[in-house]
């Protein structure tokens, strides 16, 4: 029940808090829009009409993509900037569920991203908004975003060990909504990037959502959604103690 | 004179080593080869799946547009993060020609934007089997200069803008992604609805896409004149008005004792 309410309660404020945040209005609302927007007028222009609610979807995902990656890669280090990191580390719970919440939470603020897609789409594209399984899509959503917050901790614990974690944040977005076919389907790249696909949890959570919302197989995309948020949150419990040891023994908490 | 010339060439140098905040190594390879690199990439595996335009439409397209990555967000840094490290009352309190002050900053940056753009061309080639005649090869160079010397005055504008804003890097982000869709990068501008093609139109990177694409498709320096001279026009338009803009916000902020608060 504590821990309900620690994971619930630090879910709900930095949902809060990063809303306030101009930077994350613009990653989790305005480029997935713009991203949109020139898909659909790729598409348009290329008669892939039937491609729009595709198009949308995969703009989307991008955009929970991308808010993880800045908000879960930068987490510790803007603990350290605001001076909140000893304190959160000192609490008697493990730093670990204080963490997760956080990253968590930039996954979920991704949702964002998918309804402003949708409703542009709709309101300026014309996209048809019919899911064929309404309830799979329900469920997809919350799992994708939560397999990513999962993969968020991942990135939390390992970006931190570099002083310019936001240069791997710079770098990442691009290779991996490409990696993980969220607009582009694997088939057109090279054939080793597929190998790669199936360890990221966006490659699933695009194929249960977009599966939910076109048709097709969806439990197989939960599924795995599910079995690599276990692994994420393993690794992430292991690097994160890896961290928490090495920055007491060198004494490198605070610093940047 | 000789002053003037010395605060450009040795206070742009400084401002871009002081203020240029992907200056190590690292940084700089991530933020200005990676992500420029994976943005053409994905641009044009998306056009390869959309269909309807030949890959050297992408490649030239982003190739060209990712030199706004030391336009756009160089040139804020250089001009706002004067405020934001405080080092702008100084700056502004000492007797420098402001020109040569404010267009120094552009320099290091425009050289910065071409190496972005032929690191962009030679990936592409390396990659994505990117070919065009060799003899083009001086003619897109030009183009290129051109181009990003006009991108780099839009974010001469913007980063003035930073001299009174609270958060210009936001602005900064949107212009980045806005030039994306408004200039023809990866959609053809005449396709866009009648109003973005008039904005995309006012907009640097429009015209000098267009005329790089030219050039790789065949056409001379020639045939291309109208572009790039229309390209450049539109630069020193940028440029005079962020130059006022900068100005006019220096008298403000002295009148108003604002130029360091929030």
């Amino acid at each position: 029940m504590r821990m309900a309410r620690i994971l619930w309660v630090g879910w709900l404020f930095h949902l809060k808090n990063l809303t306030n945040s101009l930077f994350f209005v613009l990653i989790s609302v305005l480029q997935p829009v713009i991203f949109a927007s020139i898909a659909f007028f790729m598409f348009e222009r290329a008669n892939r009409g039937g491609g729009l609610l595709y198009a949308a979807l995969g703009a989307g995902l991008m955009g929970i993509w991308s808010s993880t990656l800045f908000g879960s890669g930068g987490a510790i280090q803007w603990m350290r900037w605001q001076g909140t990191l000893e304190v959160a580390i000192a609490a008697p719970v493990r730093f670990l569920w204080v963490l997760l919440p956080l990253t968590v939470s930039t996954a979920t603020i991704g949702l964002y991203s998918i309804v402003a897609t949708l409703l542009w789409g709709r309101l300026c594209f014309g996209v048809p908004l019919a899911l064929e399984h309404p309830a799979l899509f329900a469920l997809a959503l919350p799992v994708t975003v939560v397999s990513l917050g999962l993969l968020g901790l991942v990135l939390a614990s390992t970006f931190v060990l570099y002083r310019q974690a936001s240069a791997f944040s710079n770098l990442l977005e691009y290779p991996v909504w490409l990696a993980t076919g969220l607009l582009v389907p694997l088939s057109l790249l090279p054939g080793w990037v597929e190998w790669l696909s199936w360890v990221l949890a966006p490659t699933w959570g695009m194929e249960a959502v977009r599966n939910a919302a076109l048709g097709g197989e969806v439990w197989q995309g939960i599924g795995m959604c599910i079995l690599l948020g276990a692994v994420y949150l393993a690794l992430g419990s292991l690097f994160m103690q890896n961290f928490e040891r090495r920055a007491r023994q060198h004494a490198t908490l605070a610093l940047t | 004179m000789t002053a003037a010339l010395r605060v450009f060439f040795v206070g742009g140098r400084l401002s871009y080593r002081a203020l240029f905040n992907w200056i190590s190594p690292v940084m700089y390879v991530t933020t200005m080869l990676g992500s420029p690199l994976f943005q053409i990439l994905f641009f044009t595996y998306l056009g390869r799946f959309a269909g309807g335009r030949d890959d050297d439409f992408f490649i030239v397209g982003n190739a060209v547009q990712v030199s706004a990555m030391a336009g756009i967000y160089g040139m804020v840094m250089g001009i706002a993060n004067e405020r934001q490290f405080g080092t702008l009352s100084p700056l502004l309190a000492t007797p420098a020609n402001r020109l040569a002050v404010f267009t120094g900053r552009a320099l290091p940056n425009i050289v910065n934007g071409i190496a972005v753009s032929t690191f962009g061309f030679a990936a592409s080639w390396l990659l994505l089997d990117f070919d065009p005649d060799p003899r083009s090869l001086p003619s897109l160079g030009l183009v290129l200069i051109v181009t990003v010397a006009a991108c780099t005055a839009l974010g001469m504008l913007i980063g003035s803008i930073g001299l009174r804003a609270r958060d210009v890097f936001f602005a900064a982000n949107l212009v980045y992604f806005l030039l994306l869709l408004f200039c023809g990068v990866n959609i053809d501008v005449g396709s866009l609805p009648g109003w973005m093609e008039a904005i995309g139109r006012a907009l640097p990177l429009t015209h000098g896409i267009e005329a790089a694409r030219r050039i790789v498709a065949g056409a001379s320096l020639g045939d291309v004149a109208g572009l790039v001279a229309t390209e450049a026009l539109i630069g020193v338009g940028y440029g005079v008005a962020a130059y006022a803009l900068f100005r006019a916000l220096e008298i403000e902020g002295r009148r108003r004792a604002s130029l360091e608060t929030f």
